[in-house]
């Protein structure tokens, strides 16, 4: 109690001026903007729509099933549906959302959202330099600001994509095999039918087993 | 409302002649002066004001004002669902998102008596500890720095913190804002890249505490201001509800991990530190001494983690309506102790939502602790009760 | 030739003034010192300011600043441009005269006590036979501007700042004062220059420095915990606490006139140092004999700059003081330790020259230092506590 403390401590920020010269642990500056950290694989920023192949429009995954926007706590997402429809990855006709706004203002980048979309169409952006001079609406991203393809998401969350890609064609599959199966059921009953005597209201639809098939997986619990 | 109190502290430093400079009463006339402290202040840990009577230099009156941070927090809650409240509970203490959601989520589970995986649970207590030693290194930072020693040890104990949040955003994906606990467990699960990094950064912490606690210990000048500052008596501590380092630095053995034995915190052996003396250099010290505790824990959970799911299966996340009731869950929050009261009437929203902050329960004893002391003083009194605005205000 | 690098000051001036006719040539003289101390100090001042912002990041594991010019060595010029182009706010309650003043006064006296100072060889601006009670004349002047700027701001705040300062200076300039007085009594003059004389032996080629002596030590020690104290520099800057009253007495400073307190601080903790050298560290002589072929001012400044390093490494480390325990300190520890400080240079004068003396006053100071250390911390019940756990 006589001072040595005081020397103590002196010594210690003598050994971190010191350091700061020659080792990487005691000057820990990363000089923005031009060195930048590496962003953490998982990291979540903001949303941004998937889309697959090269035509955003056409490859949108998303159906406009407006879960996202029910769910979003600060209810920064403004979905409006179309009025027609639009083939999906498995050939189904879906309906797509004309309007997606998100409000990047708004968001908390909690990411409900993701866990919630049943489709994997919406995903979380690791770019979070945004801002912007447009006072009004630039922060009000629409959806050809939002769309990004399946190859960007392929760069910022590797393993992620990959198990998303994994999963989505194991879906296809499944209603491939399923729509052959209830091909199979109806040319079957057709040919039943067509040997039995013809009966009224026989019209089996055919888009029947194409539906049956796309059965969307509910999002059920977590990933 | 000063009357009382002010006689308690008076006597106090009679009899005890602790560190602190010769009481004077207000002798009648001379005027006292009125200050107000904040709430643009550098050092009131967030907007937050204090108004101040100073008779010279010591302090004869001291009302805290907050409310500067309300958010709507409880209101907002009773029109989204039970969910979407989740994010919103990372803002309350925005240094601790994590066992604000514990919280949450315990306070939910207990309202639909929901089981929680193993696996879970030792991420939660893993999650949860090293949350709480960043935040004790923060806390233990932010009073060197407002006692002048311009930031120099607050870089050290960022540093640390800078590797615990690299592993919170590695698992959870955000950095402070970790929004990870789920009603049934936990969001996603921790790959063992994740379990050995984080084993890395427990082998490297015991170093780290070493270091900072000979800061505490020797700095002749930390402990002449600190010793014998801001003594908060057992008595006055427990009737007035505080909790959490104030409350064991008061000598009172209350850790609600241990009382209640929430969680599976009674597979861990940890030691409750208790202080003697009551002052501000008891809190920092015990703070001090858990982060020494929260690391065992660690290593025991690192340890024994289970395999198997991160998320009870037959837990819902759209639909989620509890039947009619009323819950009240509670943890130890680094802070205190963190209760969320539920009240659910079958919707999908609550019909209330509660927060107990221990941040502004444990304010309510700062007049009592500030009288006859210096207004420098009142500075670091302030720093020891650890509060985040967010938490006050909600 | 090295002797003429040594002078090159005095004969630039000599040649400069051998232009002017005889009658004005020792006023032109003095002018052209002015002038140097004019230009040289403020220069200092400009590389302490940047050494304490680079050297105090580097401290806390982050750099400086260094996007101003290569390592951030311009920028204390562009700081000097922001507070020329701001705005200049005086409070309405303010008493106007005085707020102007303050910073003025603060920086006329600051430079003053520069003029006694013996740079190098036979460089000083004017040798008076009683320079160092000079210097401390002007050194006390500095509280005045102190309180003139906490009083005329009209802000609770301020008041308290300067009303803290002001205590705390007053308390600490005895302790300075007695501490050099040492210094006095052993050289036998009050004049820097002969002061820096006595010190300029050497003996099997080290120098008579006053700090190589026991009593120049402890004298040394308390001089510089005076010395601190008396810029308001950490652990002594509770006036100016950052974290408690924003900035103190200069709170409602804005633009040029809170460069020129800025100017003012950093300029008396130079001329501080500067004493400081002169008195213990041998002003401008050389540390060994053989190295006397350095001109003699590039020791002087070399050791000024080592004393300011030293500051900013003590504001780096130390956490600060409360108001009342460092004036505890000063009264009750600093100025006890300085009279025995005395009474010890006496014996050592008495005793005569030999191995003797140096090993008893070393022991009569370091001896009184710890009993008085320990008996201190004792009584306040401070140290190190163990803690009890629970299960």
């Amino acid at each position: 109690m006589l001072g040595e403390g005081i020397l103590k401590g002196l010594a210690e920020t003598a050994r971190n001026f010191a350091g700061s010269f020659v080792s990487k642990e005691r000057l820990t500056t990363v000089e923005y903007p031009e060195q930048r950290i590496p962003t953490a694989e998982n990291a979540r920023v903001f949303p941004f729509l998937v889309y697959d192949g090269t035509d955003w429009e056409a490859g949108l995954r998303c159906v406009a099933c407006q879960i996202c926007e029910k769910e979003c706590p600060p209810k920064c997402i403004y979905i409006e549906k179309s009025k027609d429809k639009k083939p999906d990855y498995v050939g189904k006709m879906q309906i797509y959302p004309v309007r997606f706004d998100i409000d990047v203002s708004v968001c908390m980048s909690c990411q409900i959202c993701v866990e919630v979309c049943p489709f994997e169409a919406i995903k979380m952006d690791t770019d979070f330099e945004l801002s912007t001079t447009d006072r009004f609406g630039g922060l009000l991203h629409d959806r050809k600001q939002l769309a990004r393809s399946n190859e960007y998401y392929h760069t910022i969350h590797p393993t992620e994509a990959a198990e998303v890609d994994g999963r989505l064609a194991e879906e296809k599959v499944k209603a491939e095999v399923k729509a052959k199966a209830a091909a199979e059921a109806a040319a079957a009953k057709a040919a039943a039918a067509a040997a039995a005597p013809p009966k009224p209201a026989e019209a089996a639809p055919p888009a029947r087993p194409a539906e049956t098939a796309t059965a969307p997986k509910p999002a059920g619990g977590g990933e | 409302m000063s009357a009382p109190t002010a006689d308690i502290s008076i006597q106090l430093a009679r009899q005890e002649g602790w560190n602190r400079p010769p009481v004077i009463e207000p002798d009648g006339e001379g005027e006292l002066l009125e200050l107000a402290m904040g709430p643009h202040h550098p050092s009131t840990h967030g907007v937050f004001r204090m108004d101040v009577a100073l008779d010279g230099e010591r302090v004869v009156r001291l009302k805290p004002v907050f409310g500067y941070l309300h958010r709507n927090h409880e209101k907002i809650a009773e029109s989204t669902s039970y969910l979407a409240s989740m994010p919103y509970t990372d803002r309350l203490d925005y240094f601790c998102s994590l066992t604000n959601n514990w919280a949450y989520a315990l306070a939910v589970e207990k309202l639909v008596g929901q089981e929680v995986p193993e696996r879970a649970e030792y991420l939660r207590v893993i999650l949860a500890e090293f949350t709480r030693i960043q935040n004790h290194a923060s806390s233990i930072g932010f009073l060197l720095q407002e006692m002048g020693a311009s930031g120099t040890p607050l870089m050290y104990a960022f540093r640390e913190r800078e590797k615990i949040l690299d592993l919170f955003e590695s698992l959870t994906g955000s950095r402070m804002m970790c929004n990870y606990m789920r009603f049934g467990g936990c969001r996603v699960d921790a790959s063992p890249a994740w379990l050995d990094a984080a084993r890395k950064v427990v082998a490297e912490l015991p170093e780290f505490v070493d270091e900072f606690e000979s800061f505490l210990r020797t700095n002749e000048i930390l402990t002449a201001r600190t010793q014998g500052m801001g003594i908060l008596r057992p008595e006055l501590a427990v009737n007035a509800g505080i909790t959490g380092p104030m409350l064991r630095a008061s000598g009172v053995n209350y850790d609600i991990r241990k009382v209640d034995r929430y969680g599976i915190y009674d597979r861990f052996k940890f030691r409750v530190p208790l202080g003697d003396h009551w002052d501000i250099y008891d809190r920092y010290m015990v703070r001090m001494l858990e982060m020494r505790e929260s690391i065992g824990i660690l290593e025991q959970a690192l340890k024994d983690i289970p395999g198997g799911p991160v998320m009870d299966p037959k837990a819902k996340i759209r639909g989620f309506r509890p039947k009619p009731g009323e819950a009240y869950g509670r943890i130890e929050a680094p802070k205190g102790e963190l209760g969320f009261y539920l009240i659910s009437d079958g919707s999908p929203n609550p019909y209330r939502y509660r927060v107990r902050p221990p941040s502004l329960i444990n304010l309510t004893v700062l007049e009592d602790m500030c009288l006859g002391h210096n207004v420098a003083d009142v500075v670091l009194i302030f720093g020891s009760v650890d509060i985040v605005l967010g938490e006050v205000d909600r | 030739m090295l002797q003429q690098a040594d002078q090159i000051f005095i004969l630039l001036r000599n040649w400069i003034v051998g232009f002017l006719p005889a009658g004005w040539q020792t006023a032109a003289g003095v002018v052209l010192g002015v002038i140097g101390i004019v230009v040289v100090f403020p220069s200092l001042f400009a590389i302490a300011v940047l050494m304490e912002r680079k050297g105090l990041g580097r401290m806390q594991n982050r750099l400086g600043p260094n996007r101003v010019g290569p390592f951030g060595v311009l920028q204390p010029i562009a700081d000097a441009i922001k507070s020329l182009t701001k705005e200049d706010i005086v409070p309405l309650n303010a008493d106007a005269v005085v707020h102007f003043l303050a910073p003025v006064y603060l920086v006329v006296v600051a430079f003053m006590g520069f003029a006694v100072l013996p740079v190098g060889r036979n460089m000083v601006l004017v040798d008076m036979d009683a320079s160092l009670l000079f210097y401390f004349a002007m050194g006390a002047s500095t509280e005045v501007s102190i309180f003139m700027a906490g009083w005329s701001s009209r802000n609770k705040y301020s008041l308290l700042g300067a009303m803290r300062a002001v205590a705390q200076m007053i308390s600490y300039e005895v302790p300075l004062l007695m501490s050099s007085i040492v210094i006095v009594m052993m050289t036998g003059s009050l004049s820097l220059v002969k002061i820096v004389e006595a010190q300029n032996q050497y003996t099997w080629g080290l120098p008579h420095w006053y700090i190589f002596t026991p009593w120049g030590l402890a004298g040394f020690v308390m001089y510089a915990i005076s010395a601190t104290a008396e810029t308001n520099r950490s652990p002594f800057d509770l006036p100016e606490g950052e974290s408690e009253l924003v900035a103190g007495y200069f709170t409602e400073y804005s633009g040029f006139k809170f460069a020129l307190f800025f100017l003012g601080e950093y300029l008396g903790m130079l001329s501080i140092s500067g004493l400081g050298t002169t008195l213990f560290l041998g002003g401008w002589s050389a540390p060994l004999a053989a190295l006397n072929w350095v001109p003699s001012w590039i020791w002087f400044f070399s050791k000024v700059m080592l004393s300011i390093v030293v500051l900013i490494w003590v504001r780096g480390t130390l956490p600060r003081l409360r108001q009342d325990q460092l004036m505890n300190f000063a009264w009750k520890f600093v100025i006890p330790m300085t009279l025995l400080n005395l009474f010890v240079a006496a014996l050592w004068r008495f005793m005569g020259d030999g191995w003797l003396r140096w090993v008893v006053c070393s022991s009569i100071l370091i001896s009184v230092y710890v009993v008085a250390g320990r008996t201190g911390m004792q009584r306040e019940h401070f140290g190190p506590r163990s803690y009890r756990y629970a299960e």
